[in-house]
């Protein structure tokens, strides 16, 4: 019986493909100096103690979604990405999927 | 096409946070904060190329000479770089070594900082309220459930990462692995043991 799980069997990375792309953000803006990863990590360390208080997070999507929330929180007080900025944005994703037929590249009209 | 009939007429809609993700990326590309080339090269980089097999040539290499163990338990950071393992946000690596004596355990109370240059990125467990929180009340316990025995008296030590320092276990090498070379060893060298979440495997 042998319970260890298989490095080259191991799960996928990230669940999600939104996962990686928030933590490959967070890295990025990381590199580029916006903060230190000291502060970050004080920061989604607060997310998660607030949000461990009402529920138990399973270290997947809860997990991300606290990130998630951090980064925005970040940004908008660094007066990069206000509230009405991300809800714009998000909007025009949303007509670009709802408008774009099945099977085309999704797309931003500039 | 008009006439090509489909169950998505359009695409399909990405969840809510999918959604906020594309919509910081847009903003931030804007702005010219961010390079998404750079995105995914990050992507691939922890997706591809960065994982436990980092971690386990490091263990395999300890095993198997002395005198890189003992350096690597003083100072792991300049040694592990030099294979080509560092933190791209900075941290100081410390390596811990397991003994008949002490097994030393790794959590992070704060978040989840690991060290991802040797493991790549922790998984969901490491990162769920519920390690965070028992792994320091109640190691033994926990390791019970991840079904590691320990050596009879043996003390657990559980080290807390930060965004500063992040810890690897040294596991003990395995009976019967004394004619293996490095490639072989680190076969034996998982994940989990490298947390202490688990002992490294006996050779078959």
């Amino acid at each position: 019986m042998n319970d260890c799980p298989d490095i080259a069997a191991s799960e996928p990375v990230f669940a999600e493909p939104w996962h990686a792309q928030v933590f490959a953000l967070t890295v990025h803006l990381n590199e580029a100096g916006r903060f230190t990863w000291a502060e970050w990590v004080a920061r989604f360390s607060a997310t998660l103690k607030r949000h461990g208080l009402s529920r138990d997070l399973d270290g997947g999507e809860d997990y991300f979604n606290a990130w998630l929330e951090t980064l925005e929180m970040l940004l908008d007080e660094a007066g990069e990405a206000a509230p009405e900025e991300r809800a714009e944005a998000r909007a025009e994703w949303e007509r670009a999927y709802l408008s774009t037929p099945h099977g085309q590249p999704v797309r931003l009209a500039e | 096409m008009p006439h090509d009939h489909h169950d998505h007429p359009h695409a399909l809609l990405p969840s809510d946070p999918a959604l906020r993700v594309k919509a910081l990326e847009t903003i931030l590309t804007r702005k010219g904060l961010i390079d998404p080339a750079a995105l995914d090269e990050i992507i691939d980089t922890y997706q591809n190329r960065i994982g436990p097999q980092n971690g386990a040539r490091v263990v395999a290499r300890a095993w198997s000479d002395p005198d890189f163990k003992a350096a690597l338990l003083a100072d792991a950071t300049p040694l592990v770089a030099e294979m080509g393992y560092f933190g791209r946000q900075g941290e100081h690596m410390v390596v811990v070594e397991n003994t008949l004596q002490t097994h030393n355990m790794v959590v992070c109370t704060l978040c989840s900082c690991y060290p991802w240059p040797l493991l790549g990125i922790p998984p969901g467990w490491y990162k769920s309220d519920a390690y965070r929180a028992r792994a320091v009340r109640e190691p033994r316990k926990v390791l019970a459930e991840f079904g590691v025995t320990l050596p009879e008296g043996a003390a657990v030590r559980v080290w807390d990462s930060t965004a500063e320092i992040r810890y690897l276990v040294l596991p003990m090498r395995p009976e019967g692995s004394a004619d293996m070379d490095e490639a072989a060893l680190a076969a034996l060298v998982t994940r989990d043991s490298m947390i202490g979440t688990g002992l490294a495997r006996v050779p078959a």
